[in-house]
């Protein structure tokens, strides 16, 4: 996130588009809602699903799938005919406004109602809202992300709070929510095939002697790496021979999971590290009990760039050990010895080697967490980012275009799929299906419809319903939601027995190599 | 333009317009003034009357919590008056239910009985007469919902409703026969309640509990862990209370970015962490068709240590992957790359952020 989540009560604008909030970031929501309905503050969603904050918002959008560039260049083209945006900000710290211009030009009202459904006056009011927001703020989830352009998107969304000067502050922003609890911090840390901590490029010779002498070693690899969603398929072609999985599932939630189970299965070395034996565990040729959070220490970094301390509550469970004291002891027995003595000792190494950590410590988090940038001691740690200027010098906009998904309904696969998470389930279930009152509240998968389709497909509520892609098949019972609107199926993906990954396109953002969990073709008929 | 000032206890204290006399009072170091209703970031009822404080010049004793601060007021926040008048609350509240603390869950952390305790007031005799039946609900695997200990504050209608925003529950019914309602007064699991167990927390007395807490020892006997959520994003922090070695229960800490908030899975969700299915010992499978089986640290680390050397020799490091993970620490985050790197000399590293 730019900005920080408390920050969200001051927001006099929130536009909320591809997140489930309420149910995925439900503390986050809480903000949300207190901002809309204590304090007045207006709500836009922008969502194919009429999902919980719809009932709290001024206005709620719905696209189909897949249209969210659509309906964004819309609205900056209302925007800009109207003059609505602040052109002091666009002209003293954004460059390429008028190729946005262009780009946004042909997006009229008419058009984007054309693609993406959404009503002329509904766009309008939209635009025109988050436009005169003194302090607007852009919430965005995997809802953006998971889609073959889910880079543009991304994109789009800081076109769009650039157009109206809501970069840099207080308030403002684009924020995206992470999905799980150390996603920033596993970025943070270089957990990235072409950087080290802190977003340092590998291929920069400067930072790999810098971290070669950190290290004491030499030849640090120049290249870039793969990312998981292109090692997967690497594996049948000869190019990964060996992984190291820590704490990941991909046997249940890579997109087109079957295809991932059988090149895992091709592996020369499997090694899976984790706190139960999952899926992808069943496959390893090695399983290692790692401790879970509660038996350890550490820190998480949040979604909003909060360091927090992790402390030991309780002792490791059975023989398992802290996933850092593993690393250590593998790399020990391949001759670079590690003898760290606790999480503290590593945490003082990544300040050194990492300029936005510098300033953290674990006896300034004892009072507290602290966001990142953080260069220094005595700085107070960084509460929204672009404060006057942008990292790289102007903010820069791009033209973008709407393309379609990667598959789209047809006479076969008539409506369209989309997946997600549940308030009471998270990932792949490994956690949260073993916490008794999360299972009571959704105990198995259910395949969420209108009423309109289930009419149309002669579903009742509670039938069990053959959901079917043109990759697999998967049986859940049905459920008629109000959350659903017609020619639109929603699955969760927390569940093995039937795993909406199986269904999912695996085809990727070029850019980002994120899977389009969020579109595909689908058929559904009663079982 | 000089600060507005008032007169608290005798010492001249300025204020910010719009501040409540318990705010300033707390503002200014004075913690003595008790409260029940009062709940942080929502809307003061001024309903149970536990806060009353002397003004001058005005004809009763009014509530801290609920009473806005004028320039030129004269505040008194004890007296023989303001004590009478808190006892007399107190014993009202001690005969509305069945305050047994020799069998309560919230023995110890009760915000009543801590009250009672300082003003001295015992449980009433003329309490509840016999046969009183009081709403009990023990139908879900989270929360218990007892009655014959609720006070009627409304603190957790006002945490679902206005500092989680969930509004599943209401103060219904009128008059004495006044309870917190869930819906048409259901059951909490048939309700639109989404079990974030803000109401849980909220609560000062014991009428609203943890249902997996229940029984697994007492307040004093817990130590409290502050953490993070192993869960979202969001990164709540989390106060694990812990005894001999079990998680007993979490609550809402009191700190940035939750403010005591949680929701369902950081509260009710930690169940996995001492789970039997737990992974107990290393794995391993000896030969490539042959099934898994507990080994020992050592045999696993050095087929592992031995394994990667091997695949490196054969194929190259280029050809090795390793995946960290979103639910590991920073520090083994930056471990793993670093093991990667430096040792394997691949820079095929990843995470599922993407997924
Ligand atoms: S658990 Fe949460 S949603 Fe349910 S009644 Fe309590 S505060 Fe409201
Ligand atoms: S249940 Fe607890 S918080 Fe709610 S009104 Fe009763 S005593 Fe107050
Ligand atoms: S308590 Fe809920 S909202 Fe908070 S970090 Fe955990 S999962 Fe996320
Ligand atoms: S705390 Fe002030 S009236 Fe209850």
């Amino acid at each position: 996130m730019t900005n920080s989540i408390a920050e969200l009560e001051d927001a006099d604008c929130i536009l909320v588009i591809g997140s489930n909030t309420n149910e995925n970031h439900p503390v986050i929501a809480a903000r949300i809602k207190r901002a809309a309905r204590l304090k007045n503050k207006d709500l836009i969603v922008i969502d194919p699903r009429k999902q919980d904050l719809v009932k709290f918002s001024r206005l709620w959008l719905r696209q189909t799938p897949g249209t969210d560039i659509a309906v964004v260049n819309g609205m900056m083209n209302i925007i800009i005919q109207e003059k609505l945006y602040d052109e002091t900000y666009v002209s003293e710290r954004t460059e390429n406004f008028e190729a946005l211009k262009g780009a946004v030009a042909k997006y009229t009202p008419d058009y984007v109602e054309k693609i993406s459904g959404v009503p002329a006056d509904a766009l309008a009011a939209a635009a025109r809202m988050y436009a005169r927001a003194k302090a607007g703020s852009i919430v965005y989830c995997m809802g953006i992300t998971q889609h073959t352009v889910g880079t543009d998107n991304v994109k789009t969304l800081a076109n769009l709070a650039m157009l109206c000067g809501n970069v840099g502050i207080y308030a403002g922003g684009v924020n995206p929510l992470r999905g799980q609890n150390n996603v920033q911090g596993a970025c943070d840390m270089g957990g990235l095939p072409n950087v080290f901590s802190g977003y340092q490029p590998v291929t920069d010779a400067n930072n790999r002697k810098k971290m070669e002498a950190a290290w004491g070693v030499k030849n640090l690899p120049d290249w870039v790496g793969m990312t998981m969603t292109d090692m997967l398929p690497a594996i049948s072609k000869g190019g990964i021979k060996s992984l190291y999985i820590i704490g990941e599932n991909p046997a249940l939630t890579d997109p087109d999971s079957d295809h991932a189970i059988k090149a895992m299965q091709q592996l020369d070395l499997l090694v899976v590290q984790d706190i139960f034996l999952t899926e992808t565990g069943k496959l390893a040729d090695v399983v290692l009990p790692a401790s879970s959070f509660a038996e350890k220490d550490g820190t998480f970094s949040n979604t909003e760039r909060r360091v927090a301390r992790v402390r030991q509550a309780i002792p490791p469970v059975g023989q398992s050990k802290p996933d850092w004291k593993i690393i250590c002891e593998i790399s020990n027995r391949l001759g670079y010895p590690m003898n760290y003595g606790s999480p503290e000792e590593v945490f003082e190494e990544i300040r050194q080697v990492t300029p936005a950590y510098a300033g953290i410590s674990y006896k300034r988090l004892d009072a507290g967490g602290l966001q990142w940038p953080c260069p220094n001691e005595e700085h107070p740690g960084t509460v929204y980012l672009h404060k006057d200027r942008f990292a790289k010098g102007l903010g820069t906009f791009f033209a973008i275009d709407h393309k379609d998904p990667a598959e789209m309904p047809d006479a076969e696969y008539p409506l369209y799929l989309t997946t997600g998470r549940l308030l009471y389930q998270y990932h792949s279930g490994t956690m949260s299906r073993r916490a008794p009152g999360l299972a009571e509240k959704a105990p198995e998968c259910q395949v969420e419809l209108s009423a309109t389709d289930a009419a149309k497909y002669g579903i009742a509520a509670g039938d069990r319903v053959k959901v079917r892609t043109r990759r697999g098949q998967i049986t859940a019972k049905a459920q008629i939601s109000a959350k659903a609107v017609p020619g639109t199926v929603f699955l969760p993906f927390h569940f093995a027995e039937a795993s909406a990954n199986k269904l999912t396109n695996a085809a990727l953002d070029p850019v980002s190599k994120i899977p389009e969990y969020k579109v595909c073709a689908v058929q559904i008929e009663k079982a | 333009m000089s600060k507005a000032t008032l007169n608290l206890n005798g010492m001249t204290v300025e204020f910010q317009p719009g501040q409540t006399i318990l705010e300033v009072a707390r503002g200014h170091g004075i913690f003595t003034i008790p409260t029940l209703c009062y709940l942080k970031d929502t809307t003061a009822t001024g309903s149970c009357r536990m806060c009353l404080v002397e003004v001058e010049k005005a004809r009763t004793l009014l509530p801290a919590c609920a009473t806005v601060v004028n320039p030129g007021m004269v505040i008194k926040t004890e007296s023989p008056r303001i004590d009478a008048s808190r006892k007399m609350v107190l014993e009202l509240l001690l005969g509305s239910g069945n305050h047994n603390c020799l069998v309560c869950e919230a023995n110890g952390e009760c915000e009543l009985q801590a009250l009672a305790y300082r003003y001295e007031v015992p449980t009433p005799s003329f309490a509840n007469p016999p046969g009183t039946q009081y709403y009990y609900e023990d139908n879900n695997s989270m929360i218990v919902r007892d009655f014959s200990k609720c006070i009627m504050c409304g603190r957790c209608v006002r945490g679902c409703n206005e500092r989680q925003v969930n509004q599943a529950i209401s103060i219904g019914y009128r008059g004495s026969h006044n309870k917190i309602v869930a819906k048409a007064d259901y059951p909490y699991i048939d309700s639109d309640c989404v079990f974030c167990g803000e109401c849980v927390q909220s609560c000062p007395v014991g009428a609203l509990l943890d249902k997996n807490a229940m029984h697994q020892g007492r307040s004093w006997e817990r130590r409290h862990v502050r953490t993070t959520c192993p869960y979202c994003g969001v990164g709540c922090q989390i106060d694990l209370h812990v005894k001999g070695g079990q998680i007993v229960k979490a609550m809402g800490a009191q700190a940035l970015p939750n403010e005591g908030r949680l929701c369902v899975k950081g509260r009710f969700g930690l169940g996995f962490v001492q789970h039997p299915d737990r992974l107990q010992t290393p794995l391993l499978r000896k030969t490539k068709n042959g099934e898994l089986q507990e080994a020992t640290w050592d045999e696993a680390l050095d087929f592992v240590a031995s394994r990667l050397k091997e695949v490196k020799e054969k194929h190259g490091p280029e050809k090795m992957g390793g995946w960290s993970s979103a639910r590991t620490t920073n520090e083994e985050n930056y471990l793993l790359q670093k093991l990667m790197r430096a040792v394997i000399g691949s820079n095929h590293i990843d995470h599922c952020a993407r997924l």
